[in-house]
């Protein structure tokens, strides 16, 4: 290229300072990712399918760092480079160069066979739920809800739970004859495979929880799926990501992962406390006091 | 410096020829404010095209900046949630239906007859009626702020957008506005068709169009395919609202997800609608000020063609998260890849350009040159979208936000502020001011970064899209107010401009018919052009008539070292 480059005083003293330039903005693209992670990555860490997503986001943002360079880089060079100067050369009337244009035509083409590549290779383990751990609950007695046919391939030792979106809350419910709900907190166990279905009961919502995968919409009249499988114990929190009325900000959920013993006892407890505010509900209804809204 | 390019005073320029034509039976036209109302002169109506679409720039910029306030600390309460949701819906349905896509037929209106060799568009007063249905839409749109205006979004998804949901009429305001728009560009469509297919100078051919018309010409023809759609699902959308029907509605049969489809067939094609006469802009600016033919022209008027191809199949890719089979979503994440090729092939080919050309730099070059720079990040993030698992994770976040402002107002934007500088003289017969310009134009940049850049951070650590607040443990804080401040950069940078805009149609420096030495025939008219346009249009004989032109006047008698002046333009 240097070869192509008329040099001149003013460029030669521009030049230091436009490597250094490219030195800082290259230093920093190169430790950025070990610095301040999250900032340039995706959450992850919960659940497999969330640790999947974020490599394969760090492998297309590999791809795409060295073409953000090239195009800015010549872009920047040819506007410093290539200025007008007073009783200079006419420039040359190139019209176009074939073999270059084919060149990067082709470039782009391997590129984008090389991104597309990669993502069928991590597709089937994002998408495709697992089986669950050794120490996971869905072998136990709460194998739960099997009357839903298990997408091929998935093991079929996975523990589903419903979740239904509605203004403006997450509504839970867990497998089992007592179909015991809750609102915003899901509990579940851990080594796990929680394979949700998602719907909504209003309007369009959209299911997510950064570090336990990717988003789910919940459309009405629809459900949809998605799953995760956490290791340990912990809250993982979100909120739901399509607009969807005055308090869509506020609609947030966090999955408590607990220990498979302690998930059993969640469901007895909630259990209690659903039947009891039922019994209050039907005594209230007896009272005269009217209906009270779910 | 350089007043020199700037070349001939206006009294220098030939004297006007005794008209050969005499007409009889005209009514004499109403002058003043009336003769602006009734005109059907394609670049008065390109000029108010240009002041109303800047009007509602104006005001999508100040929902912006109100959406921003609201955003820059934890628990804003500067707006409720119900007035933030109007906020951002309003802020985008202004900027796509009110600002990016009517000012590109304004700019058209005003220069596809100029750079072709016409007299006027195809059929003058339809083009008339385009700008007054644009101007009633907008008008039917604000109006629902006196009573609430919409706050489903720009895309009004059902069934939120449903009168279970929002009983309002702010919905069926914005139901009108799509109604009144729409009608608007695909009238304006058909008249671009039939003027750049019928009515091009003697000797242009497909291959000597510049290439503002080409991406014009397709814009036309992408409006035609797409509008249809849009304008089916929102009259759908109103018997829903208020004949019930259930087109959208699951409790009676419809399905929520028929409107994300028939809204991103249009919505799609919408993006580029809105980028491609941005590109065709700079594809004309960048070898003007490069002193350089453009690089490959044939490989960017196809990648033009291409682009519009495919821009009507990739539709889904903003529906990856919907229900939907794995393999529709592999289709719409290739077709979506396919894109960047001959994206790609434009902005090498711009680079390429510029490579070894001897570049004025001039204001409108600085924004065409901002345009691949910052087009680039919003095309880089848009690859990482259409990996579908990836955007499991982004979709609906701020990144989303973050690449839809690269591509739209880095990309479009940046390009039509390039057009405003560019073609000023030729509108007013007068310059902008350069060192406003300039100081304008780093303003913009330096502020939209600022605002933009972070946003791919905060969607990236989980900030969801539409959201009227945020706890401060969330950690978005910095992010957010680093934006804020930003995009009041960002409004004093466009501010500048329109000031620039306003000194400079009445003090500005007499600008010459050609004072860039342009390629296509608008410079060979006076600035700005009688009503007429032309005396005499030139034979074409390549894609660069005024060079050849030039050139001819330099090989006769001119003395060297003048500026080639046409010798056929008259007032």
């Amino acid at each position: 290229m240097a070869a192509l480059v008329p040099s001149s005083p003013s460029a030669s003293r521009r030049r230091p300072i436009l490597l250094v330039l490219v030195a800082v903005l290259g230093a920093v693209l190169v430790l950025a990712p070990s610095a301040m992670a999250d900032a340039f990555t995706p959450d992850s860490g919960g659940s497999p399918n969330a640790d999947d997503i974020d490599t394969l986001y760090k492998i297309v943002l590999y791809v795409a760092i060295p073409i953000f360079l090239l195009v800015e880089g010549m872009l920047i060079w040819a506007l410093i480079k290539f200025r007008h100067r007073r009783g200079g050369p006419e420039p040359a009337q190139i019209r176009g160069n074939t073999p270059l244009e084919m060149g990067w035509t082709a470039g782009a083409v391997l590129i984008l066979v090389v991104l597309a590549v990669t993502t069928f290779l991590y597709l089937g383990d994002i998408k495709n739920p697992p089986a669950s751990g050794p120490d996971g609950l869905a072998q136990g007695v709460q194998v739960a809800s099997i009357d839903q046919p298990r997408p091929p391939g998935s093991g079929g030792k996975t523990l589903d739970i419903t979740v239904n979106g509605q203004q403006f809350l997450w509504r839970f419910e867990y497998p089992g004859k007592d179909r015991i709900f809750s609102y915003h907190d899901l509990v579940v166990p851990t080594d796990t495979t929680v394979v949700l279905k998602i719907t909504a009961s209003d309007v369009q919502h959209s299911w997510w929880i950064p570090k336990l995968g990717g988003k789910m919409d919940a459309v009405p009249g629809h459900t949809n799926e998605t799953w995760f499988k956490v290791s340990k114990p912990g809250t993982y929190k979100g909120q739901c990501a399509e607009l969807c009325g005055s308090g869509h900000a506020d609609m947030r959920a966090q999955v408590i992962a607990v220990s498979p013993n302690d998930y059993e006892a969640f469901l007895e407890r909630q259990g209690r406390d659903i039947e009891t505010a039922q019994e209050g509900l039907a005594k209230q209804r007896k009272a005269g006091e009217g209906p009270v809204g779910e | 410096m350089a007043t020199k390019d700037y070349a001939a005073d206006q009294s220098t320029r030939p004297q006007l020829r005794a008209p050969e034509i005499v007409m009889h039976g005209l009514k004499e036209r109403p002058g003043g404010w009336l003769g602006w109302l009734t005109t059907t002169d394609h670049k008065r109506i390109g000029i108010m095209y240009l002041v109303a679409t800047f009007i509602f720039f104006i005001l999508g910029g100040v929902e912006a900046l109100l959406i921003r306030l609201q955003l820059a600390v934890p628990d804003g309460t500067l707006v409720t949630p119900e007035t933030y949701n109007g906020l951002v819906s309003m802020h985008g349905t202004t900027m796509v239906f009110l600002f990016i896509v009517p000012v590109l037929a304004g700019f058209g209106n005003y220069f596809v007859p100029l750079m072709i060799g016409a007299r006027d568009m195809a059929f003058p007063r339809l083009n008339a009626l385009s700008f007054w249905l644009l101007v009633f839409g907008g008008i039917a749109f604000y109006a629902s702020l006196f009573w609430e205006p919409p706050m489903a979004g720009w895309t009004s998804y059902a069934p939120l957008s449903d009168d279970a949901f929002l009983p309002s009429g702010g919905v069926d305001a914005w139901i009108f506005l799509i109604h009144l728009t729409g009608l608007s560009s695909i009238v304006g469509a058909i008249n671009f068709v039939a003027t750049i297919h019928n009515m091009r100078a003697k000797g242009m051919g497909w291959g000597r169009m510049p290439l503002f018309i080409w991406t014009i010409l397709t814009y036309s023809y992408l409006l035609i395919a797409a509008l249809p759609a849009v304008a089916a699902a929102v009259t759908m959308l109103l018997t829903d609202r208020h004949f019930g029907t259930d087109f959208f509605d699951p409790t009676g049969g419809g399905d929520p997800l028929l409107w994300q489809h028939l809204f991103w067939f249009f919505g799609h094609p919408e993006v580029y609608i809105m980028i491609l006469p941005a590109f065709g802009i700079i594809s004309e600016i960048l070898p003007v000020f490069a002193r350089k033919p453009i690089f490959g022209y044939r490989a960017i008027a196809a990648a033009t063609v291409a682009i519009a191809f495919l821009g009507l199949l990739v539709w889904a890719h903003h529906m990856f998260t919907t229900p939907t089979a794995t393999v529709v979503l592999v289709f719409f994440m290739l077709s979506s890849f396919l894109i960047a090729v001959p994206t790609g092939i434009k902005i090498f080919n711009w680079i390429a350009t510029l490579w070894r050309g001897s570049i004025l730099m001039k204001t409108p070059l600085y924004f065409a040159a901002a345009l691949p720079a910052l087009f680039v990040i919003g095309g880089i993030s848009g690859v990482m979208l259409a990996v579908f698992p990836v955007d499991w994770y982004l979709h609906d976040t701020y990144f989303v936000v973050a690449h839809l402002h690269y591509v739209l107002f880095g990309g479009s934007v940046f390009g039509i502020f390039a057009g405003i500088y560019y073609w000023f003289p030729k509108m007013t017969g007068r310059m902008m001011s350069e060192g406003l310009g300039k100081t304008s134009f780093w303003i913009m940049f330096v502020g939209f970064n600022l605002t933009f850049l972070v946003q791919h951070s905060a969607g990236l650590s989980g900030m969801p899209r539409r959201i009227y607040d945020y706890p401060e443990d969330a950690g978005w804080w910095g992010y957010n107010l680093a934006s804020t401040i930003g995009s009041f950069m960002l409004g004093i940078g466009v501010l500048l401009t329109v000031i620039n805009v306003i000194k400079s149609i009445k003090s500005g420096q007499r600008a010459g018919n050609d004072p860039w030495k342009g390629n296509t025939l608008e410079w060979f008219t006076s600035s700005p052009p009688p009503e007429n346009n032309f005396d005499v249009v030139p034979r074409v004989r390549s894609v660069e008539p005024m060079k050849d032109i030039r050139r001819e006047v330099q090989r006769g008698s001119e003395p060297a070292g003048t500026v080639a002046q046409p010798v056929a333009s008259g007032t």
